[in-house]
C-alpha cells in the first residue's frame, strides 16, 4: 500500500503530462469542427447553373465522377475565396482533378462579374442562392472545400481558404491516397 | 433614476435574442418548440452561442430550417437528428450518450467513487488508529496493577 501510494504523484505527473503534450501540440486545432460527412456519400442536391455563366450546374449525381473532384464552396462576396481562387485554379490544373464549386449565397450577376474578373476554373458550378445545399453540406462558412472519390463519397474536408503550403499538401496528399485507393 | 435605468436595461438584456420579426412563424406553439430546440443547437460559427441567439447568416438559415421541419410535421426530435445527420453531435450543446461519449457521462461518477472509496479508506485508518489508543483489558489492568503499587508507596511514605 505503501509503495502505491509512493508512485501516486508520478502517475498524477503523467496524466497531467499527457493532457498537456495533447492539448499543446501545435498540429491540433481546438476549433476544428469534426465533419460528419467524411466517409460518407455526398449529401442528395441539386443545382441549378449561374444565370449567365456558360458552365452547367451541380447536382449530387455529378460527383461519382469516376475520378476524384474537389468540390469548392465559394462566394464573390468572401474575400479568403479571392485569395484561394489562383491557388485551386493552379493546383487543379497541376495535379489534373475536376475543380466544381458551389457558389453559396450569391447574387448570379455577382458571381458572374467575379468569374470574369478571376477567370472561371470550375467545370461545374451550382448556384446555392438561399443557402441551403451549403447546409445539406454542413458548411460553417466559406470557403470550404471537399474532396470526393470517384464513388461519390467524401474523403476529405477544408475549412478556410487552401492557400498555404500546409493546406495545399494536405489536399495533394488525400487526392494521392484517393487515386492510390481507387486503383488498388 | 440610474438605479432604474440599469434594472430596465438588464430586463431587457435577458429579453435580447437575434431571432428576426420575419423568422417567427404564425403558430405559437411550433414557435414555441423551434425556440427551445434553438437554444439546445451550436452556432457553427460562433461555436460557444446557441444559434437562438446569433447573429451569424448560417444560425439565420438554421434557425429558418428548424421551422420549415418544424411546419412539414416533424417532431423535435427528427429536427435535431436532421441536424445531427448534417453537423454531426457538435452541433448539440447537451452530447448524447453513446459509447463514444461514456468517458464525458461517467468520468463525474467514477471520480467522485474514486474519491469516496479514498475517503473511506483513510477515515477507517484514523479511527483505527484511535481504536488502538485505547487500552484493552490486559493494559488495563497492569495500570491497575501499577496504580495500586505506587498508592502503596506513596501511603508508605506517609508513615
Amino acid at each position: 500500500m505503501q509503495r502505491i501510494l509512493v508512485l501516486l504523484p508520478i502517475a498524477v505527473v503523467l496524466v497531467i503530462g499527457g493532457f498537456f503534450v495533447w492539448g499543446l501540440n501545435p498540429e491540433r486545432d481546438p476549433n476544428a469542427i469534426p465533419s460528419v460527412l467524411i466517409s460518407k456519400p455526398v449529401p442528395v442536391f441539386d443545382l441549378a447553373p449561374i444565370a449567365g455563366v456558360d458552365v452547367p450546374g451541380l447536382a449530387s449525381g455529378d460527383l461519382a465522377a469516376g475520378e476524384p473532384v474537389l468540390v469548392n464552396v465559394f462566394a464573390s462576396w468572401c474575400v479568403p475565396c479571392r485569395a484561394e481562387h489562383k491557388v485551386l485554379t493552379r493546383l487543379a490544373a497541376q495535379e489534373g482533378f475536376p475543380l466544381f464549386g458551389i457558389n453559396y449565397k450569391d447574387k448570379p450577376e455577382d458571381a458572374k462579374a467575379w468569374l470574369e474578373e478571376l477567370g472561371n476554373p470550375y467545370l461545374r458550378i451550382g448556384s446555392d442562392e438561399s443557402g441551403r445545399s451549403g447546409l445539406e453540406w454542413g458548411i460553417s462558412g466559406v470557403p470550404e472545400s471537399f474532396l470526393i472519390d470517384g464513388t461519390g463519397t467524401v474523403i476529405w474536408r477544408y475549412v478556410g481558404p487552401i492557400v498555404t503550403e500546409q493546406a495545399q499538401d494536405d489536399l495533394r496528399r488525400a487526392l494521392a491516397a484517393t487515386r492510390e485507393r481507387a486503383a488498388s | 433614476m440610474r438605479g432604474l435605468l440599469a434594472a430596465l436595461l438588464i430586463a431587457l438584456a435577458g429579453m435580447a435574442a437575434a431571432v428576426e420579426p420575419d423568422e417567427i412563424l404564425d403558430d405559437p406553439a411550433l414557435e414555441a418548440r423551434a425556440r427551445e430546440i434553438s437554444k439546445d443547437i451550436r452556432c457553427v460559427v460562433c461555436q460557444n452561442e446557441p444559434i437562438d441567439s446569433s447573429n451569424a447568416g448560417v444560425a439565420r438559415d438554421l434557425r429558418l430550417l428548424i421551422r420549415e421541419r418544424l411546419v412539414a410535421g416533424d417532431s423535435d426530435d427528427e429536427v435535431r437528428q436532421y441536424l445531427v445527420d448534417r453537423y454531426g453531435d457538435y452541433v448539440l450543446f447537451k452530447p448524447p450518450f453513446k459509447p463514444s461519449t461514456y468517458a464525458l457521462w461517467l468520468a463525474p461518477f467514477v471520480l467522485l467513487g474514486l474519491g469516496s472509496v479514498a475517503a473511506g479508506v483513510a477515515l477507517r485508518r484514523r479511527s483505527m488508529r484511535a481504536g488502538a489508543e485505547a487500552l484493552n483489558a490486559e493494559d488495563e489492568a497492569r495500570v491497575a496493577e501499577l496504580m495500586a503499587r505506587y498508592d502503596g508507596d506513596q501511603s508508605r511514605k506517609d508513615d
